[in-house]
Formats: structure tokens, C-alpha cells, sequence
């Protein structure tokens, strides 16, 4: 493994240990006086009737849509992009035509209206 | 046991009990967030083969969409906040005996296979292989058909999905 | 190299030789750097925050024409200490049926996925926490952590209200994603390389020069993307009570605010490295602390506008973001990426000047496309018709609508 990714890591372990080491040492200086209102859940200063259910929008789940197939089509075009200095003309028209198709799907999704928030 | 071993052996295991507890924990929501730990030692196994990118688009793909699409759609359905029951049904001995039988004959098999020994050559060192794998991506001769007929792929998927989803508001019209 | 002009690799090269003197092994002996290293920068991460959350109290207060803090310590610089001091005594309110490990691993999450961002940052031409060959790239990668950690701490909650203010940030962070992305390929089309160092040494030109609509596409999206104002709708106290982290006090709150301001710098460090030339300037080369302050200039000045747009602009309504990030940002940001391409490779890049010019036109055809578009969408758009009773109908008690 490279000296790059164990690096990652560390930091990765210490970025995560720092805010834990905090949180932890606030815990431990703070007052515990756990009581039954305080614990309640926050609603606007009434009590909670019923379960901790919401009326989900589909709307949230298309652009969770959108999203990823967007994401997956950038991904596609950073080697393209990566290799561009030593590509030629043809592969970079290839490329926007790539970029052209999913433009055209964009443009579909706005006519369609999943673009809107309701 | 050089510490690379150690590592491997550490995030397999932790991927390999995520990937168990995404199928027998009671929560749907439960069952999203180990997913999540699965992937993340997936991404960390190609981080250790020095495959960077891939590494980077594991995490960024997988848990930055794909995981979140999975914790949308959960949110989608009713029972989300219920515990499901239990997550074994009756006769499962069978199907266990099954998986076993079919594990051991597939590591007999594997063990006979002379290919593990053989090493493949070595990549160079991954400062170019992206600029490389985005070259053989648009040359002619190379993997420029797959190219275009994934943007077209995509490009179905997105209006496949625009059109279940907006089926409340085309029943309305 | 000596200690002066080049203070970290020296007292690195001081260490390692120390170690090895004791006798370790040279995988062991770097083991231990790294750690040392990434706990320093780690720790002077979370500490600057101190000062920067001052920083921005004292513009906000300038901004709005008063003082801001000016009371605790001179010029108010340890308001931010006694603040801190008061979060880490307070209590930690865990509601009840909170699910343990979403809602502890929320903050935590939030604040690390930011800090691993200044591992791949180059400070100076020789001082950085690891050239990772796919740095820009890590940094999404991260920030997609991030997200997830919004989803765990709406989740733990156990709150229908935190649920919904998490979900909407998570959407609105997820689309705003898409137009960072995607502009991003044109410094990557200009330097050929991810690694952030090579991005920084390629701008002999800076690439806000060559590329200033995807400059100013990326800091829009940067900015809606740590959810300041006027993005901050998804945690605004008036806003759907405060969003996803209201059932979180004491430190774990504190955690968020860090990491919101945090985040805020981190942008901005990000967008010096990738459009404002990083820690290039006069001897930068010669004389590698130089470089870093440059890159602290570079850095404060993109900041203090980051403070200013948040001072300055009223907060934005969720469809007015969500239209402006798919029907504004991305169709545009796609048009940039393709225009940089075709002109790029059609007109010979040999002169340097002339390749400025070049590449300045199409961005100016771009913008101009982009002003087009906005005049076409507001004319176009349908305007609520307000009827208005005319005083003396209302006196005589008219029904106007007859």
C-alpha cells in the first residue's frame, strides 16, 4: 500500500478521534439530570401524538435520481478529461457527445416537470 | 504476518460481518446503515491495491448516491420505523446445509486452480493509469462504443425513473 | 534547505533522523511522522476555528453596522474561548428512543468528514499532508461523508421534524454537488492531472483568469454546499425549528457549528488551490513559506467574500434553489464544460496570451448566454395578478368583481 493511503488513514482515525476525545470530555464535565419533559421529543412545544412517521415526497427519491445518474456520468468523464491534453479532436467530440445525451436527458426531466419541488 | 496482512484481515472481516448484519438486522434503516460500513471496506480494499480512483469513486458513487438513494427509497415505504419481525423463517437448515456444500466445493475447486500463483505484471506506478484508461476510453479502437452506449444506458435509466416517479402527478392530469 | 525558508520538511527531516538514531525501522519511523503530522495539522485545524468564528462575529457586526464582540479580552478575541467554555459544560440531552449510534456518530462524522479535506491541500510547494494522485476527487469523496453524517444525525434524532430537515439538506446538498463536479473538469482539462500540487504548479496563468464562469459556477455550488446563507435554509433557527440538529446540545451541537464554520474556510482554501493559484506567487519557488502566505491572503480575501455574501444576501426559498441549481447551474455548467473543449483543442494553445484570450471569449460567450437566459426566465415567468379595489369602491363598498 503507498505511504499515500496510510497517511489517508491516519488522518482519517485522527480526524474522527478528535471530535470523539471532545464530545467525550464534555460528557464527562457536564451535569447529568436526565427528566422525563427534558427527554421528550421537540415539537413545537406540544407532546408527540403517534409515531415518528412522515409523509416521505417521491420527490426527494427523484433527485436522489437525477443525482446519481449524473454522478455516474461525471465520473465516466474525469479520465476523459485527465487525458485531454494529449487527446484528439475526435475523442473530444466524442466526449461531448457524450456530455450532449445527458444534457438531452436533463432537458427531458425539466419538461417533465421532475424537477420541480412540490 | 506483514501489517498489511493484518489490515486486510481486519476490514475484511468488518466488511464481511456488515455485509451479514445488512440481511438479519430488524430495522430497515439498520439494514441501510451497514450497507453503508460494507462499502466503506470495499472502498478501503481498493485503497490497499493502490487502485486510488477507484477507491475515490467507490465511496463517492456508492456512498455519496447509491447509498442514499437506498435510505430514500427505505424512506419511501410504511414500515420503516417498525421492527420487522423476525428475519429467519423455518426451514432454514436446509438452504444452510446448501450454502455450506456449495462453499466447501467451490474452495476445494479454487485450491486445485494454479492461478493464484501466477503474478501479474505490475502496474506503474498510478500517476498515469487514469490518464491512460482515459485515453482507451475514447480512442476508436479501443472503448469508445462502450462509452456512448453507457451515456444511452444512463440516459434510459434517468427517464425510466422520471417516469415512475412522477406517476402520482400524471394520474392527476 | 534550512529552517527558515523551509520549516516543515526541515524539522520532518529532524525527526525522521532522530527516530532512526533510536534504532526503529524506516516503515516504523514513518508511521510515526504521519501521526505526528496529521495530529498537528488536525489540531490547528479545529483550533483556527476559534479564530475564525471571532473573525466572522466582528465582519457580521461590521457588516450590519456595530461592533460585534468587543468585551472578553482585547478587541472581544476571547469571546469565542468563553463560548467554547460554556458548550463544554452543558448537558447532553439524549431524547428518548434515540437510536444510540446514528445520533452520537452524526457530529463526529460531520467534523472529520471536513478535517480529511486538509490532508490533500498543498500549503506550500513542499509542505502538505499527502499528494494523493486523485486528491481532487477525495474531496467530494468526503464531502459525500458528510452527507451521511446529516442522514445519521436526523435519523437519531428520533424527531419527524430533524428526519425532514435532514432529508431536505440532504437533497439540496446531493444537487448542488452536481454543478461543483462537473465544472471541476475544466481545470482538470487544463492541467491534466488530479493530484492538487500539479493543479497548483500548472497555473502559470490562474485558472480564474482562464475560466471565470466555471470559478464563479463553483463557488455558488461551494457555498450552497456547506449551507450558508443565502443557502442556509436547511438550518436557520426560523426554518423548520432549526432543522436536523435540534435535538443535539452541549459539545455534539458545538460539533455542528465547527464543522459549519470550518467547512466555510475549507472552501475557501479549496477554491484559492484550484482557481486562484494556490501558493504560487513572487519566490514562491525559491522560498517555500512564501507560498503559504500567499495561499493565507489568497485564502482570507475569498473568505471575507463568503462572510460578505452571508451578511449581505436574504435567504433563498427551497424552490428558488432547487430551480436555480438544475434549470441555472448545471445546464450551464455542462455548456462551459463542452465550450472549454471544443476551444481548447481547435485553437492552438502554443501562445500563451493568445490561448488567454481565446479562452476568455468563450467564457464571455458563455456568461452572455447565461444573462440571456436569466432576462428569458424572469420575463417569462408567470406573475401571481394582483387585483387592487380602487379607493372609492371600497368606500361605497363595490364588489369589484362585477
Amino acid at each position: 500500500m503507498s505511504d499515500n493511503w496510510l497517511y489517508i488513514g491516519m488522518f482519517m482515525i485522527i480526524s474522527a478521534f478528535l471530535p470523539a476525545a471532545a464530545i467525550t470530555i464534555a460528557g464527562i464535565l457536564s451535569p447529568k439530570k436526565p427528566d422525563k419533559i427534558k427527554n421528550s421529543i421537540y415539537e413545537c412545544g406540544m407532546e408527540t401524538v403517534g409515531e415518528t412517521w412522515i409523509q416521505f415526497k417521491a420527490q426527494y427519491y427523484v433527485y436522489a435520481l437525477v443525482f446519481l445518474v449524473f454522478d455516474v456520468e461525471t465520473v465516466f468523464l474525469y479520465p476523459w478529461a485527465m487525458a485531454y491534453n494529449q487527446l484528439s479532436l475526435y475523442a473530444v467530440v466524442e466526449a461531448i457527445i457524450f456530455i450532449l445525451i445527458l444534457l438531452g436527458g436533463l432537458l427531458y426531466a425539466w419538461r417533465k416537470g421532475a424537477l420541480e419541488w412540490l | 504476518m506483514t501489517p498489511m496482512h493484518i489490515v486486510f484481515l481486519v476490514v475484511a472481516v468488518v466488511t464481511l460481518f456488515a455485509a451479514g448484519m445488512v440481511v438479519t438486522t430488524r430495522r430497515m434503516m439498520h439494514s441501510a446503515l451497514w450497507l453503508i460500513l460494507a462499502l466503506m471496506g470495499v472502498a478501503v480494499v481498493f485503497a490497499m491495491l493502490d487502485a486510488s480512483f477507484f477507491a475515490v469513486v467507490q465511496v463517492l458513487v456508492y456512498i455519496g448516491a447509491i447509498a442514499i438513494l437506498i435510505i430514500f427509497a427505505i424512506m419511501l415505504t410504511r414500515g420503516v420505523m417498525e421492527i420487522s419481525g423476525p428475519q429467519v423463517n423455518k426451514g432454514w437448515w436446509l438452504p444452510a446445509v446448501g450454502v455450506v456444500v456449495l462453499f466447501l466445493g467451490i474452495v476445494v475447486g479454487l485450491s486445485q486452480w494454479g492461478g493464484f500463483d501466477t503474478l501479474l505484471p505490475a502496474l506503474p506506478a498510478d500517476a498515469n493509469n487514469i490518464a491512460l484508461f482515459g485515453q482507451a476510453l475514447t480512442s476508436p479502437d479501443s472503448y469508445v462504443i462502450p462509452f456512448e452506449v453507457a451515456s444511452i444506458l444512463l440516459l434510459a435509466a434517468l427517464m425510466g425513473a422520471i417516469y415512475l416517479g412522477t406517476e402520482g402527478r400524471r394520474g392527476k392530469k | 534547505m534550512n529552517f527558515l525558508s523551509d520549516p516543515v520538511p526541515f524539522l520532518t527531516d529532524w525527526l525522521n533522523g532522530l527516530l532512526a538514531g533510536w534504532g526503529l525501522s524506516i516503515g516504523l519511523v514513518h508511521f510515526i511522522s504521519y501521526i505526528i503530522g496529521g495530529g498537528i495539522l488536525a489540531t490547528a485545524a479545529m483550533l483556527l476555528v476559534l479564530f475564525l468564528i471571532w473573525l466572522e462575529r466582528k465582519l457580521i457586526g461590521r457588516i450590519q453596522d456595530r461592533l460585534g464582540p468587543n468585551r472578553v479580552g482585547p478587541f472581544g478575541l476571547f469571546q469565542t474561548l468563553a463560548d467554547m467554555l460554556k458548550i463544554f459544560i452543558k448537558e447532553h440531552i439524549t431524547p428518548e428512543g434515540a437510536d444510540r449510534v446514528p445520533y452520537e456518530l452524526g457530529p463526529v462524522l460531520s467534523v472529520a468528514a471536513v478535517l480529511m479535506v486538509w490532508a490533500v491541500l498543498p500549503f506550500t510547494r513542499t509542505t502538505m499532508g499527502t499528494d494523493l494522485s486523485v486528491g481532487l476527487l477525495f474531496i467530494f469523496a468526503v464531502g459525500s461523508i458528510g452527507e451521511l453524517a446529516v442522514i445519521l444525525a436526523g435519523w437519531g434524532s428520533n424527531n419527524k421534524y430533524a428526519l425532514l430537515g435532514a432529508f431536505r439538506a440532504v437533497a439540496l446538498l446531493i444537487s448542488y454537488s452536481i454543478p461543483m463536479l462537473i465544472v471541476l473538469l475544466v481545470p482538470v482539462m487544463l492541467a491534466g492531472s488530479l493530484r492538487l500540487n500539479d493543479l497548483v504548479q500548472a497555473q502559470n496563468v490562474w485558472y480564474i483568469v482562464l475560466a471565470p464562469v466555471p470559478a464563479l459556477i463553483f463557488f455558488i455550488s461551494s457555498v450552497a454546499e456547506v449551507g450558508r446563507s443565502p443557502f442556509d435554509l436547511t438550518e436557520a433557527e426560523s426554518e423548520i425549528v432549526s432543522g436536523f440538529n435540534i435535538e443535539y446540545s452541549g459539545l455534539k451541537f458545538g460539533m455542528f457549528y465547527v464543522a459549519d464554520f470550518l467547512h466555510a474556510f475549507t472552501i475557501s482554501l479549496i477554491f484559492s488551490t484550484i482557481f486562484l493559484g494556490g501558493w504560487r506567487g513572487p519566490a514562491a519557488e525559491q522560498i517555500p513559506i512564501l507560498g503559504f502566505v500567499y495561499y493565507l491572503v489568497k485564502t482570507s480575501v475569498v473568505y471575507f467574500l463568503v462572510v460578505l455574501m452571508r451578511g449581505t444576501l436574504p435567504r433563498l426559498r427551497i424552490d428558488q434553489m432547487n430551480n436555480l441549481n438544475w434549470k441555472f447551474l448545471t445546464p450551464f455548467s455542462l455548456l462551459s464544460v463542452i465550450v472549454f473543449a471544443l476551444a481548447d483543442k481547435i485553437l492552438p494553445n502554443s501562445l500563451t496570451l493568445g490561448r488567454v484570450l481565446v479562452l476568455l471569449a468563450a467564457n464571455a460567450l458563455i456568461l452572455a448566454a447565461m444573462v440571456g437566459g436569466m432576462n428569458w426566465f424572469s420575463a417569462h415567468r408567470r406573475r401571481p395578478v394582483v387585483v387592487t379595489r380602487r379607493r372609492h369602491e371600497i368606500a361605497s363598498h363595490k364588489d369589484v368583481s362585477a
